[in-house]
C-alpha cells in the first residue's frame, strides 16, 4: 500500500495523542490548573492533528461530514464518531479541571474508554481489509492499542509505565512483522485463483492492460523501497524502544525525557511508514507483483 | 445505506470468455467512451499525451502467460472490471452510503454526490475495479452501463452495457445471472464459469468461462505429409562448393 505521508501522521500523531489523553482521564491525581491546560493541549493538538491530517488525503474534503451517516456498517463512519465523542467528553472532563480545578471521575473514565475505542476504531479499518492479508488480524488493533497506551504514557510523564508498554509494543511489533511476512501466502489468493487459470498450469502476467501508471498501482502496489525493509525494522525499534529505554533508565532529567520522546515517536513514524509500505494487496497479483 | 441488500431481484452481470477473447482492448475504449459521456463524472486522463500518461478506467484487459506441465505455453486475455460481488467488500466499508447495491438487480453504484473520495472502498476490492478520478476527486466504477441498458431512447440491440455491445469476438455476454435458465446462467453451465478470488468471500456475480484446452498435434498426420518431405538434405553443386571453399578459410 502506498504509505500516504498524511495516513502515517494521522494514525501515528492521534494515536499519541488519544493515549495521552487516555491517562490524563484514569489518572486519580491529576494536574490541575496550567499545568493540566498544557498536558491536556498537547494531547488536543496531536489527535486533532491527526485528524485533520486524515481529512487533507480525501479527495472531496469538504463533504467529511457525510462520514458520519454510515456507523451501522462502516469502522471509518465508526471512527469519526468515537473521535468526535472522545474529544467532546475529555473536553468537558479537561475544562472542568483546569478552570475550577474540579475533577468528575466518571467522565474522565468515560473519555478514556473513548480514547482506545477511537484508536480501536481506526486499527479496525485497516484489520478488516481482506484484501490486505499482512493487516487482516486480531494482532493489529492489539499493536495500535499497545502503541498508543505506551505513546502516551511516556508523554504523560509515567515513566516505569510507559517503558513496560514500550517494551510490550516492542516485543509485539516484532512478533507482528514476522507473522505477518507468511500471511499472503496463508490467505491461499495467488495470481492462480486471481485468474482462475492455475488449472491449467503455472500463470504468469504477461502484458500489463496499460503502459503507464494507474490510480490502483499507484495506491496499492506500492514495491519500491521494499528492500530496505529489514533495515527500517531494526530501526523502528531502536528509535522507538531501546534508545527511549536507554535515555530514561539514566539519572532521569528533563531534557533526556524530551529526547527519549521524540526518539519514540520518530520510531513509531518508521513502523508506521513500514506498516503500509511493506502491507501487500491483492490486486497486485494481477499485475504480477506483491 | 451502506449494508447490503438481503437479496437481490436479479443479478445482472457479465459472462466473460476467455477462450474468445482476443485481448483487442475495445470494450476498454468503448468502455471510456459511453462513460466519460454519460453517467457522472467524466473519466479524466492526467497527461494524455506527455510523458507520463496515466487515466481512469473502469475496465481493464490483463494478458497472461499459462505455461502447463509439457506442451507449450497459452496466452490468455483477461478483461476485468467490477463483478458486482453479493457480498460486496466495496459498499460495506464505505462511511458515506455513497457506495451500493441495487435491490431490484444488483448492480453496485457510487452516488458521485455523496462521496468523499476516501478511498476505502477500493482497498477493499480485491479485483481492483474501483479508480478514484484524480480531476473528480470521486470514485469510479462500472456502472454496467445502468443509463444503457433501460435507456427506451436507444434501440433495442443497444440496451447492452457498451463493452459488451462493442466485443468483436463476441466474448462478452450480458444477462441475469440469478435466473438459471438466462442464457448467460446456461453458458456458465455448460461452459464450467468460474468465480475469480473464491476464497475472498465476495460472491462475484460476473462469470468467466476458462479457456478450453488446446489441440494437439501429436498422432495426426495428414496424407500430403510425405510430399512436404524436404528433398536435399545435404548441399550439391554451386551451393556445396560455396559451403567447402569457406570451410577452408
Ligand atoms: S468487484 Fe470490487 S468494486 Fe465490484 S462489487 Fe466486487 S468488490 Fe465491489
Ligand atoms: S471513496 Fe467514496 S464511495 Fe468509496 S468508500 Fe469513500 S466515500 Fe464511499
Ligand atoms: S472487446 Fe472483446 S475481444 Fe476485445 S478485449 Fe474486450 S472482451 Fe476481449
Amino acid at each position: 500500500m502506498h504509505p500516504a505521508p498524511s495516513i502515517i501522521a494521522f494514525t501515528t500523531f492521534s494515536g499519541l495523542g488519544l493515549g495521552l489523553l487516555f491517562w490524563l482521564g484514569v489518572d486519580p491525581d491529576p494536574p490541575t490548573g496550567w499545568s493540566a491546560f498544557a498536558f491536556f493541549l498537547i494531547g488536543y493538538l496531536l489527535a486533532v492533528g491527526g485528524l485533520m491530517a486524515s481529512a487533507l488525503h480525501l479527495g472531496r474534503p469538504e463533504r467529511a461530514l457525510k462520514a458520519f451517516t454510515q456507523w451501522r456498517s462502516s469502522w471509518l463512519s465508526r471512527e469519526a464518531w468515537t473521535a468526535c465523542a472522545a474529544l467532546v467528553v475529555m473536553g468537558v472532563y479537561a475544562a472542568l479541571l483546569v478552570f475550577f480545578g474540579v475533577q468528575v471521575h466518571v467522565l474522565g473514565w468515560l473519555g478514556a474508554l473513548l480514547c482506545l475505542g477511537t484508536v480501536f476504531t481506526t486499527s479496525m479499518i485497516y484489520t478488516q481489509l481482506k484484501t490486505v492479508p499482512r493487516w487482516h488480524h486480531w494482532s493489529t488493533p492489539v499493536l495500535f492499542q499497545l502503541y498508543a497506551l505506551g505513546g502516551g504514557a511516556l508523554l504523560s510523564g509515567r515513566v516505569t509505565t510507559g517503558l513496560v508498554l514500550i517494551g510490550l509494543a516492542a516485543l509485539a511489533q516484532a512478533g507482528w512483522w514476522l507473522a505477518g511476512d507468511q500471511r499472503l501466502a496463508a490467505s491461499g489468493t495467488s495470481i492462480e485463483t486471481a485468474t482462475g487459470l492455475g488449472h491449467i498450469g503455472k500463470v504468469r502476467a504477461f502484458e500489463p492492460p496499460h503502459t503507464g501508471s494507474n490510480y490502483l498501482l499507484r495506491e496499492m502496489v506500492f514495491v519500491v523501497a521494499r528492500k530496505h525493509a529489514r533495515k527500517l525494522r531494526l530501526i523502528a525499534l531502536g528509535l522507538m524502544a531501546v534508545l527511549p529505554a536507554l535515555l530514561l533508565l539514566l539519572p532521569f532529567g528533563h531534557w533526556l525525557a524530551l529526547i527519549a520522546v521524540l526518539s519514540h515517536v520518530a520510531g513509531v513514524l518508521v513502523s508506521r511508514w513500514l506498516f503500509f509500505a511493506e502491507a501487500e494487496h491483492v490486486v497486485g497479483l494481477y499485475y504480477g507483483k506483491r | 445505506m451502506t449494508t447490503l441488500p438481503e437479496k437481490t431481484t436479479r443479478s445482472l452481470g457479465l459472462v466473460i470468455d476467455l477462450d474468445t477473447c482476443v485481448g483487442c482492448h475495445a470494450c476498454v475504449i468503448s468502455c471510456k467512451g459511453w462513460n466519460t459521456e454519460n453517467y457522472g463524472a467524466p473519466l479524466s486522463d492526467q497527461d494524455p499525451y506527455g510523458a507520463d500518461p496515466s487515466g481512469t478506467f473502469l475496465n481493464r484487459v490483463h494478458s497472461y502467460e499459462v505455461q502447463p506441465e509439457t506442451g507449450p505455453a497459452q496466452l490468455v486475455h483477461f478483461p476485468k472490471s467490477c463483478l458486482h460481488c453479493e457480498d460486496a467488500p466495496c459498499v460495506t466499508v464505505c462511511p458515506t452510503g455513497a457506495s451500493y447495491k441495487r435491490v431490484e438487480d444488483g448492480i453496485v453504484l457510487v452516488n458521485e454526490s455523496d462521496c468523499i473520495g476516501c478511498g476505502l472502498c477500493a482497498w477493499a476490492c480485491p479485483y481492483g475495479a474501483r479508480e478514484l478520478d484524480l480531476a473528480e476527486g470521486v470514485m469510479k466504477k462500472c456502472t454496467l452501463c445502468v443509463d444503457r441498458i433501460y435507456n427506451e431512447n436507444l434501440p433495442e440491440e443497444d440496451r447492452t452495457p457498451a463493452c459488451v455491445r462493442t466485443c468483436p469476438a463476441g466474448a462478452r455476454h450480458f444477462g441475469d445471472l440469478s435466473d438459471p435458465d438466462s442464457d448467460v446462467s446456461r453458458l456458465v453451465a455448460e461452459r464450467g464459469g468460474i468465480d475469480l478470488m473464491p476464497e475472498q468471500g465476495t460472491k462475484p456475480v460476473n462469470k468467466y468461462l476458462p479457456p478450453r484446452p488446446k489441440d494437439g498435434w501429436q498422432g495426426e498426420v495428414d496424407v500430403l505429409a510425405p510430399f512436404l518431405e524436404p528433398v536435399a538434405e545435404e548441399p550439391r553443386g554451386f551451393l556445396a562448393w560455396i559451403d567447402k571453399t569457406l570451410e577452408k578459410l
